[in-house]
């Protein structure tokens, strides 16, 4: 695995562009697996092959103005199936991003205001922080703030910016609160104080940023006594997985499919009411393909009473992406005005091809960002985007459901 | 060019604003504080004069709100030194007040160039950056949209905006004061590490400037939030009939013949 020296990448850039006893760094063999994988490749100026030869060659300025540094959508197809182990998305492609800007050169106007928020924020939204709990609110279960009413829990919930304040996503945040007191989990969150964990400023080379965003986040979790932390974002748990730790910064962390994989035995009798639904999964990149966790999510899907689970054709280690991670969440008319697809729309036409009329997810981007793709592609009313967690709280009976 | 840059801080809109129990003016307790954005846009026109020709970037500031974050974001993105004066009490001063501590603060920092944003949303009596050109004996543009080296020397080229999309560009001696609506370029980004560098190595220059309170001219007797005087009309229907429908009323308000 290619190792960075230091978080910013700065030695990884030197380290490139050396050749290491006569042989290419890392060893890169310019096989090309990497860019035939790249989902946005075609478009690219330089996909990741380009991408390390060039770099190889001397020639970063080159790589620092083109408009395919800002493309990579951190799907990690590039480091998953690299035969050396490179680890192109998580470290190359920061790397690069991070000189770019300190270079002094500009990332896509439409991210700039997302890093600004979460500077001054701590949310990728804009929201006033003093509003983070709004998604609690008259909400018919007890969610124990721990900023105010600190005590020894088992699970510490970090809830993510959009489920704490995008409407849609609010939705999920309030079934997961149901389902976790209704399981009799001890649980807690951090109110107001609550800030983004990152992963996507890090994957697109903020570094200044996740460090800031760290440091924050290690001083907060440092004065809780819990168990270990429970995301809804894969993203955070990634970060919190493999990128806080270069900082010193360990804490236990579950991605909530694999958190409720555990409860399988105490949820299976409380799915009392059919879900009558044909329902496709979308593996996350984050959770599914860089961290190998395909079954859980689909164990759950198959506790629900009325679903009948159907695969579509690249499933799993060959999921598409969303396009949402690495920044590309706010990159969409970037990469659509330099010939990039919207990866969303053709993942929904994937789902729907399968004949199932539900596209169930797990990452809260993934809501938006498919429910958006299924109006521009005609697939609205055709085709519902569901979190897990929303169907398993429909079939637990607990209050509130979907919007949708 | 010796540029001198004023930035100021403004509530920040994404907090409801509050009223205090006396309904007289905002709860600024319960308000957070950002860079006024037309002084951001007043730091980028800096910045670029500087870039294209040389010379310094002072940025100036009242001690008040997040001040020191909006200081060090200008260090990172390229100013040369940053000033602030002190501000006792919770509540920014009035324009009029503070363009006497500013001019106060610049005057020793011999200027060629004065740039402040022309206005900011808690302005009341007035805008800042007029009270400041007065305050330096200093001649004084505002709403400019952009400012360039001249051919001359001893002068900028800046661009004026005027009421129906009428630009002027006008050659103006130095040193003056420029009330800036917009820089030629979006304020630019700055990653956080470069902020973060500035924030350890970063030194903030005290100004001697003390402020004092002026004579009252203005008094807030009430402040409200605006009362709803008619709702909006919600159209349904087909589309032909929606679309007739805006037709109409386009025409009956005249905007369409």
């Amino acid at each position: 695995m290619a190792a960075t020296n230091g978080h910013n990448g700065v030695g990884l850039l030197e380290k490139l562009g050396k050749l290491d006893n006569g042989k290419p760094p890392f060893g890169c063999i310019q096989c090309g697996l990497c860019a035939a994988s790249c989902p946005l490749g075609p478009a690219m100026e330089y996909p990741p092959r380009k991408l390390i030869l060039q770099a190889m060659a001397g020639n970063l300025d080159k790589l620092l103005t083109s408009p395919s540094l800002w493309m990579c959508v951190s799907c990690y197809a590039c480091s998953k199936r690299c035969p050396r182990g490179i680890e192109l998305a998580e470290e190359l492609w920061p790397a690069l991003r991070d000189a770019a800007m300190q270079a002094g050169h500009q990332p896509p106007a439409e991210i700039q205001e997302t890093f600004q928020n979460v500077f001054k924020y701590g949310n990728v939204l804009g929201k006033s922080p003093r509003q983070r709990l709004q998604w609690a609110k008259d909400l018919d279960v007890r969610v124990l703030d721990l900023s105010r009413e600190p005590r020894p829990v088992d699970v510490l919930w970090l809830v993510g910016c959009y489920p704490s304040y995008y409407p849609r996503n609010q939705v999920v945040a309030r079934a997961f609160a149901r389902i976790m007191t209704e399981l009799g989990v001890s649980w807690g969150i951090l109110g107001t104080k609550e800030k983004a964990v990152g992963e996507c400023d890090r994957m697109f080379g903020e570094e200044g940023l996740f460090e800031t965003l760290v440091e924050q986040n290690r001083k907060m979790f440092d004065e809780q006594d819990f168990g270990k932390i429970v995301v809804l974002d894969p993203h955070a748990f990634r970060a919190l997985q493999s990128f806080y730790p270069r900082f010193n910064a360990w804490y236990p962390v579950q991605h909530y499919t694999v958190f409720l994989e555990e409860y399988i035995e105490q949820l299976k009798p409380l799915m009392v009411k059919p879900v009558e639904a044909v329902v496709t999964y979308h593996d996350n990149c984050c959770v599914g393909r860089r961290c190998e966790c395909y079954d859980p999510p689909r164990q759950l899907l198959e506790l629900i009473p009325g679903v009948k689970l159907v695969e579509m054709s690249s499933n799993r280690d060959d999921s598409l992406c969303c396009g949402g991670g690495g920044g590309g969440m706010w990159l969409d008319a970037h990469i659509v005005a330099n010939g990039g697809r919207r990866l969303s729309d053709e993942r929904v036409e994937q789902a729907a091809a399968t004949g199932a009329d539900t596209l169930a997810v797990s990452c809260p981007y993934e809501l938006s960002r498919f429910e958006d793709a299924a109006k521009v592609t005609g697939l609205e009313g055709k085709l519902k985007v569901r979190d897990i967690i929303e169907l398993l709280a429909e079939s637990m009976d607990l209050g509130e459901r979907s919007i949708a | 060019m010796n540029i001198v840059v004023v930035v100021r801080q403004v509530p920040d809109l994404i907090e409801p604003l509050e009223i205090v129990p006396s309904g007289d003016a905002l709860d600024l307790d319960a308000a957070s504080f950002i860079l006024n954005e037309s002084d951001d846009h007043a730091l980028e026109q800096a910045l670029l004069l500087k870039e294209a020709g040389g010379g310094s970037v002072t940025v100036v500031a009242l001690d008040f709100g997040d001040v020191d974050n909006t200081l060090y974001t200008a260090v990172a993105k390229g100013a040369d030194r940053i000033v602030k004066i002190a501000c006792d009490g919770d509540t920014p001063p009035a324009p009029r007040d503070s363009a006497a501590v500013y001019a106060e603060a610049i005057k020793p920092l011999e200027a060629e160039l004065v740039l402040v944003g022309v206005q900011a949303h808690d302005e009341l009596d007035g805008g800042l950056s007029p009270f400041l050109a007065a305050a330096l004996e200093l001649p004084y543009v505002g709403v400019i949209r952009g400012v360039k080296a001249d051919d001359a020397p001893g002068t900028v080229a800046a661009c004026k905006e005027f009421p129906g999309a009428v630009m002027a560009r006008m050659s103006v001696k130095l040193p003056a004061v420029l009330g800036i609506l917009g820089a030629d370029q979006p304020p630019r980004y700055v990653p956080v590490s470069r902020i973060r560098g500035a924030m350890k190595t970063a030194q903030f220059e005290e100004s001697a400037a003390t402020l004092a309170a002026g004579e009252l001219l203005l008094s807030v007797s009430r402040l409200y939030p605006p009362a709803p005087a008619t709702r909006a009309e919600m159209l349904s229907g087909s589309e032909e009939e929606i679309a007739g429908r805006i037709a109409e009323i386009l025409a009956e308000k005249g905007l369409v013949k």
